[in-house]
């Protein structure tokens, strides 16, 4: 087992987002979560993640037979968890090529490794940026910034490739993308999956998992995982839409 | 030591204390002067006795208060101090940078028998008191022109003490190949008070690169009152750097008066890495059209340091442009003031201004006075103005993090990125990368006054490492 929730309720302000998830993730699976907006998707991978303003009120979450609420934000990176966020943070004035550098040397250190060499770097970087069909010139550029919406979401499959986490939680990641850049960022899921790893892709379409074919899919209403299935229910929740699982729950 | 006893002052400093030494020692400080000088230092001396010195009373002067500074005991000298071991000091140099060094010691020029250097191309280098003798023309043309009387006090004491400084002569259309490097050091056994004056010229065309440094040597108190008077003719062109890092003792006030004649343009940057009190008044004057001037800062404070940065610039002819962009990084309980005054005159049609001024306090009881001020009596301008202060944002931390990187590591990224928008403006890539590196080590607390300054790099040949590698791969 690489990923284990139980009963896990959290908050934002006192408000109660995630009523009691139970999800259990193995290496080599790709699980979809689905559901309408604002039933606390991303809140599930900001919990996991490690964001301070979610408090966790009850629950457990072990990673790796690890407590990972224990840990602190970068050490559960430094274990492999890796979210691709929805809305990826414009830093001005850090590279792309300092950042990568940075994390990838910080992850080594933690592994007990030296950090990589400059010419080894480089030509992981270089790899990479085709894996996402990344013009060079972006990688000199600052994290995100003046990234159109494409661009900034193929620069999270990038880094995603260049740290290769063992659990990588991609949250919408489709959203506002062309056809041309999800089939971009779907091969580089596709790509990168083996048997050591895992995915987790928060959507709320279909249309990502016809290039990224799931074994499992998760619908998550009301802060809760209502149904569990294989990746026929995407189908029917694209055909029929979320309404008819509202009336089953509420 | 010279041990004179009218070199001493070792007593507070007080408006009556000065007007005593200056009466007691008139004879000493007037010696060597040519008339105007000696007319003008009676005047400043006249304006000095009735203004006093600043107070918290008064707007300018509202957030810096010089009480604890001036209330140390100081030493004050007449004449160079002798004995000290030049060449030792002034050995080292910015790594890889090709750059005629000149030197101050405690602001008198430092000689080595030469009290002014001729280049070749008609440039003069060296001491303002000796310029005074054998050009009484070039300096009798624009001593004191450019900071006028009645207007700053401190102005005033300096130009009624001050008996030497640097003088630096760039005739017309001569582009001054080297930068050159003027390093102020204070060096002194006891606390010391000084006033040093420099006078830079630039003629119609000329182009100059200036590397400006103020630096302690040891951890003595020191209260310094400086006033740079730099003229650019006609077209002439001026990349300014001033490099500040001295002791937590150190008191610095810096006046810098810059005129600019038609088409002239200036670059200034002013990075502020260490010291006690400082206090950076910078005045633009654009005296013909079609001047532009870049004024530039940063300040890197912490502990219970102060930084002040005054930043007036009079658009008295129309078609200048002028760009004002200070950053500062506060940590602990240093304090800062960014006051921009942009003047913009009834004729000066088609002014194109802009100030700015970001601030990233890491305390909360670190503080900053921000205030820019756009001053406008002409219809047709472009203006404005801009001025945030916040803490590290917490979006960009969190996304670092989230790649494995730790937060010490990711608050010295986003604080680097933050300082180098600055630092990144240097225009030298050999003074870039030495204060790439000095800004880094200040942010991780590694910066020594001494030992690592501008100056003193003591071993260029050991090029610094970091943790983290910022450097461009």
């Amino acid at each position: 087992m690489l990923l284990s929730i139980k009963n896990l309720h959290a908050s934002i302000n006192g408000k109660e987002i995630l009523r009691g998830i139970n999800l259990e993730v193995n290496k080599g699976e790709v699980h979809a979560i689905m559901g309408p907006n604002g039933t606390g998707k991303s809140t599930l991978a900001s919990v996991i993640a490690g964001r301070e303003v979610f408090e966790v009120t009850e629950g457990d979450i072990t990673y790796k037979g690890k407590n990972l609420l224990k840990l602190s934000i970068e050490d559960r990176a430094r274990e492999g968890i890796f979210i691709g966020f929805q809305y990826p943070v414009e830093i001005p004035g850090v590279s792309i090529t300092n950042f990568m550098r940075t994390a990838v040397n910080e992850q080594r250190k933690y592994k007990g490794l030296d950090p990589v060499p400059a010419v080894e770097f480089l030509k992981m970087m270089e790899e990479n940026k085709r894996l996402v069909e990344i013009q060079s010139n972006l990688t000199n550029r600052s994290v995100n910034e003046g990234f159109s919406g494409g661009e900034k979401k193929k620069n999270e499959i990038f880094q995603m490739a260049m740290l290769e986490p063992t659990l990588a939680i991609l949250d919408e990641t489709d959203s506002g993308l062309d056809i041309d850049a999800l089939r971009i960022v779907a091969n580089g899921v596709n790509k990168l999956r083996t048997k050591e790893n895992a995915f987790v892709i928060i959507t709320h379409y279909q249309r990502l998992l016809d290039y990224i074919v799931p074994d499992f899919v998760h619908v998550l209403f009301e802060g809760r995982i209502v149904k569990t299935g294989h990746k026929e229910l995407a189908f029917e929740l694209e055909e029929k839409g979320y309404d008819w699982i509202k009336k089953e729950f509420e | 030591m010279t041990g004179k006893m009218e070199t001493k002052l070792k007593e507070i400093i007080t408006k009556e204390r000065m007007i005593t030494l200056f009466e007691k020692n008139r004879k000493e400080i007037f010696k060597n002067d040519p008339e105007l000088v000696s007319r003008l230092r009676q005047k400043a001396f006249d304006s000095f006795t009735e203004l006093g010195f600043p107070n918290i009373r008064m707007e300018e002067w509202r957030n810096t208060d010089l009480k604890e500074w001036l209330g140390k005991q100081y030493d004050y000298h007449f004449n160079p101090l002798p004995g000290m071991d030049v060449q030792k000091i002034f050995r080292c140099n910015i790594p890889h940078l090709d750059t005629a060094v000149i030197g101050q010691m405690n602001g008198w020029y430092v000689s080595k028998d030469v009290p002014l250097i001729r280049l070749g191309n008609g440039m003069i280098l060296g001491s303002l008191a000796q310029a005074f003798k054998e050009y009484p023309e070039i300096t009798g043309q624009h001593y004191g022109k450019y900071t006028g009387s009645g207007k700053n006090s401190l102005t005033d004491l300096n130009t009624a003490f001050a008996q030497d400084g640097i003088f630096i002569y760039v005739p017309d259309d001569v582009h001054s190949t080297k930068p050159i490097q003027l390093i102020n050091v204070i060096q002194h056994d006891e606390n010391i008070f000084l006033q040093s004056r420099n006078l830079i010229l630039l003629g119609k065309n000329a182009r100059l690169s200036l590397v400006h440094c103020d630096d302690s040597y040891n951890h003595q108190a020191s209260f310094s009152n400086i006033v740079t008077e730099v003229h650019l003719d006609e077209g002439a062109y001026m990349d300014h750097y001033k490099l500040q890092n001295l002791n937590n003792d150190s008191a610095l006030i810096s006046n810098t008066e810059f005129q600019l004649e038609k088409d002239a343009g200036l670059v200034s940057n002013f990075i502020t890495l260490n010291g006690g009190m400082l206090r950076n008044n910078t005045r633009v004057l654009f005296n013909g059209p079609h001047g532009t001037a870049n004024i530039y800062g940063l300040y890197l404070m912490d502990r219970k340091q102060h930084i002040d940065n005054h930043v007036y610039v009079d658009h008295a002819s129309p078609d200048c442009t002028s760009v004002e962009m200070f950053k500062g990084i506060m940590d602990e309980n240093s304090t800062g003031v960014f006051n921009g005054h942009v003047y913009v005159r009834k004729d000066a049609q088609k002014t194109n201004a802009y100030q700015g001024n970001r601030n990233i306090l890491l305390t909360d009881t670190a503080k900053i006075y921000s205030k820019p001020f756009l001053e406008i009596y002409a219809d047709d301008v472009k203006c404005s103005h801009g001025s945030t202060t916040g803490q590290l944002d917490a979006e960009s931390m969190f996304y670092l993090m989230q790649r494995g990187i730790g937060p010490e590591s990711a608050r010295m990224l986003l604080m680097f990125a933050f300082a180098d928008e600055i630092v990144g403006k240097i225009s030298i890539p050999e003074l870039r990368n030495r204060i790439e590196d000095m800004v880094k080590k200040r942010l991780q607390g590694d910066l020594q006054i001494c030992e690592q300054c501008v100056l003193h790099c003591s071993t260029p040949e050991h090029p610094m490492e970091f943790d983290i590698d910022l450097s461009k791969v």
